[in-house]
């Protein structure tokens, strides 16, 4: 199956153009962020404070990677499980976040989100940390260093393989391919 | 009486932490390569494929299988012939944990309250399961489990009037919520009888069976065959995206239960069904 190649930060044009099933390899800075860097970034906005990096247009990957093994920037690195940052991501999307790599299931009101926002989520392979590993070439931590494993780190990625989940248009992949391949009865 | 320091339970527990999270067994491999091979949907043979590719990387590189290095839940079953010396054995256990975190350079994903949440910083501590048996030796088996898939887990108190019947319905009631968050294809874990917490541990149990295996007793494995071909019906497909491998195995243990009562419990398990055993 073919794969596309897209650049990060992504261009809103090209985003406009993905659709569910694309197969695409990222390249690019990323921000990484899971359950308790969202709860301090959306708590922060909610104090009318800057968020630690500039979210307009950039994407966030919702990972807590393993400690660096020596000669290597990160350990194992898959994707967490998006819906536990449904919660914050609206609030996120309303403010330019264009992109999102996880695994798993959305909510009806992130969904909608992403089509007001003429984002995109990703799914990267859930369970494939090592492989992915190995396409990260850098990553420095940029805000909440004490979380450990959830502090927020740019990320600098070489084609990390990729599909997209829900596409700007608001089509999901779950449910497209569990309607293709399920047997009734 | 035979007598073992606890020291050597503490390296043991160390080694196990680390084999568990690079190692995948071989019998899960060999699951998820013959699925890769069966498999009709693109998607989900391209997925298996880089499953299979990503378990033979971490056993080159000693990179994690996944990142989520799981909670350490540690299977203890000692002989009562056996004295430990040198100090606490639970201690030792979580020392155990905390060297192999540490030297595997493996995540520490524990907080030290559900609710304050702050990070231990070592994985400990361990959740421990303790049996008594007879004899003279000790086994010990690591089972990390990440909860991607440990979230997706359920427990119901059914009447015995549901029978097989709301067992099955329970099951692929619970399959299909869960649908991709647990990383499929999954390795499910049953529990059936005994009282609410028995169940659970029955269900986490079953995980450690060898994958693809059946019930000694017959209607007992009829059920896990059944129920195993009804979640590959569902069409979730490897990492949710369709297909017809939802679940590799699954397992079902069972225990007397009371008259009134039907507990079934489904501890959910992601395809790094990951553990490590050692006899001591």
């Amino acid at each position: 199956m073919e794969r596309v190649k897209l650049t990060l930060p992504l261009d809103r044009a090209a985003v406009a153009g993905l659709r569910a099933g694309d197969l695409v390899l990222l390249s690019g800075p990323v921000f990484t962020a899971r359950d308790a860097a969202h709860k301090r970034m959306v708590e922060a906005l909610d104090r009318g404070e800057e968020l630690p990096f500039p979210l307009d247009g950039q994407t966030i990957y919702y990972v807590g990677p393993c400690p660096a093994p020596p000669g290597r920037p990160v350990g194992s690195a898959g994707p967490t499980t998006s819906g536990r940052m449904d919660r914050y991501a609206p609030k996120l999307l309303r403010l330019g976040l264009l992109g999102m790599i996880g695994k798993g299931k959305r909510t009806e009101e992130v969904r909608q989100a992403i089509v007001d926002a003429g984002a995109v989520y990703f799914g990267a392979t859930g369970g494939a940390g090592a492989l992915i590993a190995t396409c990260v070439e850098s990553a420095e931590v940029v805000a909440y260093e004490d979380l450990g494993t959830e502090a927020v780190r740019r990320m600098v990625v070489k084609d990390l393989p990729a599909v997209v989940l829900i596409d700007p248009t608001g089509a999901d992949l779950y449910r497209i391919g569990r309607e293709r391949w399920r047997i009734p009865g | 009486m035979k007598e073992i320091d606890v020291s050597v339970v503490r390296k043991t527990v160390a080694r196990l932490c680390i084999e568990a999270n690079t190692l995948l067994p071989q019998d899960l491999r060999k699951a998820l390569g013959d699925a890769a091979a069966a498999e009709p949907s693109p998607y989900g043979r391209a997925l298996l494929e880089e499953l299979v590719e990503n378990a033979d990387l971490a056993r080159r590189t000693g990179l994690s299988i996944c990142q989520d290095t799981g909670m350490a839940v540690v299977f203890l079953t000692v002989g009562q012939d056996v004295r430990f010396t040198g100090g606490s054995l639970e201690e030792a256990v979580d020392a155990g944990v905390a060297d192999g975190y540490r030297e595997g350079r493996l995540r520490a994903s524990v907080v030290s309250d559900p609710l304050l949440r702050k990070n231990t910083g070592d994985n400990t501590p361990a959740v421990v399961h303790a049996r008594i048996v007879p004899g003279d030796a000790v086994e010990i088996e690591v089972a990390p489990k990440g909860f991607g898939s440990e979230n997706m887990s359920a427990l119901r108190m059914l009447s015995p009037s549901d029978g097989v019947d709301g067992v099955k319905r329970f099951v692929l009631e619970t399959v299909e919520a869960a649908g991709p968050n647990p990383c499929p294809p999954v390795v499910i874990g049953i529990g059936l009888g005994g009282t609410m917490e028995k169940a659970a541990l029955l269900a986490k149990r079953a995980l450690l069976r060898p994958v693809g295996s059946r019930s000694p007793l017959p209607h007992i494995a009829t059920l896990e065959q059944e129920l195993l071909d009804a979640v590959n019906r569902s069409g979730i497909g490897p990492g949710g995206l369709g297909g017809r491998t939802t679940a590799l195995s699954l397992q079902i243990e069972t225990y007397p239960t009371h008259i009134a009562g039907l507990p079934v419990a489904l501890n959910m398990s992601c395809h790094a069904t990951r553990h490590a055993r050692a006899v001591l």
